[in-house]
């Protein structure tokens, strides 16, 4: 149990996928020009991940780890499928996309509207990739992956609502013309990183 | 031939990929902090976005738009998967280092933002050199921030040293900024400034 809060509060702060790790930097700098769209996205990003890590788990336990169809029949269980690892992955992602779009189009028509144009976005985020990738790398079981879904998806989503709240008021400054919109902003993520930085502690 | 110059030479400067379409940010920034690292991901990205516009290009009258996202994303992965297996083959060291990052290539927006905005539309030459041209734009990004972060973070470039450390009986204090991953961020926004203020058409409002 303790394993699991660690892993949860770690991915949520210490590593957080925007801050630590640069993941899904495309979106986060462009949609977080708004506070309330940039809490859409990261809703959405959430649902994503919470369901995206669990699912590549499976199929990388049951299907692609080395030798990891040795359940089927004893002569497969010198195949591995490793290689094939990253077209899995981003399928999935993509087809659980799709997937979760037409139910929530169909049963959440509310709740639809509000995360509809996002959903697309979120099969070219890294961040979702980048998590299933991270829980490959570390070998996560699967209640271990579950939780790892839901922090990284919970840390990105407070990054970029954070980042959205800084960028409203930074319209009432006056920095340099170069610097103005894109310069700025990166300068912000930065000072927002040596802050998460302090996170490492704990 | 002048417009196919243009074509590779405009992604450099005027229309950089990251400092002023904001694409492909994900992946640039966690690898700078050593030049090894970011000339391996620039060949990889470079050759990745070049083959995969050849090849989106090239079979572009026949797909349907409606599935295109899906096609594109299979060309881009194989490919990515080529270029992971090479690395792991020949360049191990590095591709250990590089860890996720190199899969994370898949889901670097210039790559799909080239295959979406410009090689669907045009020739296959056309867009080889678009991809070459933007995959460029990318490195030249990277391997100022990669230089700047492994000269002044740890006092080398290429793993040879430049500025001797004080704690090898040299002069140079490193600046332990640049050895963490936010210092990239502040390169890119100084990059980002100084084009800007050279070419005041990319100032935003």
């Amino acid at each position: 149990m303790n394993g699991l809060l660690d892993i949860f509060i770690k991915s949520i702060f210490t590593e957080n996928m925007a801050l630590g790790f640069f993941l899904g930097m495309c979106t986060f700098l462009a949609v977080s020009k708004k506070v309330k769209t940039s809490i859409g996205l990261g809703v959405a990003v959430v649902v994503v991940q919470v369901i995206t890590v669990p699912v590549n788990n499976l199929i990388f336990t049951y299907v692609l780890k080395d030798g990891a169809l040795s359940w089927m029949s004893e002569s497969f269980s010198s195949v591995d499928l490793g290689f094939i690892g990253l077209i899995t992955y981003i399928g999935v992602i993509a087809a659980m996309v799709q997937i979760l779009e037409m139910t929530l189009d169909r049963f959440f028509p509310g709740l639809y509207n509000a995360l509809g144009i996002f959903l697309p976005l979120i099969t070219v985020n890294c961040a979702i990739l980048g998590g299933t990738l991270f829980m490959v790398e570390r070998n996560y079981n699967f209640a271990e992956s579950v939780v790892y879904g839901a922090g990284s998806g919970i840390g990105w989503a407070l990054a970029i609502v954070l980042l959205a709240g800084i960028r409203e008021k930074l319209k009432y400054s006056h920095p340099p013309a170069g610097l103005k919109g894109l310069g700025l902003t990166f300068v912000i993520v930065g000072l927002m990183a040596i802050g998460f930085l302090a996170f490492s502690g704990i | 031939m002048s417009t196919l110059k243009k074509t590779f030479l405009d992604p450099i400067f005027k229309n950089n990929p990251i400092g002023l379409q904001v694409l492909g940010i994900c992946s640039a920034l966690a690898v700078t902090s050593k030049l090894e690292t970011v000339l391996a991901m620039s060949v990889a990205v470079t050759l990745v976005v070049a083959f995969s516009s050849l090849a989106v290009s090239l079979i572009r009258k026949h797909i349907p738009s409606s599935i295109r996202i899906i096609v594109q994303m299979t060309i881009i992965a194989s490919l990515v998967i080529v270029a992971d297996q090479i690395l792991k083959a020949f360049f191990f060291e590095i591709s250990k280092s590089m860890s996720v990052y190199v899969g994370l290539i898949i889901t670097n927006c210039i790559i799909m933002g080239r295959a979406e905005g410009y090689a669907l539309q045009n020739s296959p030459m056309k867009s080889f050199v678009d991809g070459l041209g933007n995959g460029a734009g990318y490195s030249v990004v990277l391997i100022f921030v990669g230089v700047f972060r492994e000269l002044l973070g740890s006092g080398t470039l290429l793993g040879q040293t430049i500025l001797p450390l004080v704690k090898n009986g040299g002069w140079y204090q490193p600046n332990g900024l640049m050895v963490l991953a936010p210092s990239a961020f502040f390169l890119i926004a100084v990059f980002i400034w100084i084009v800007r203020t050279i070419d005041v058409s990319q100032q935003e409002e």
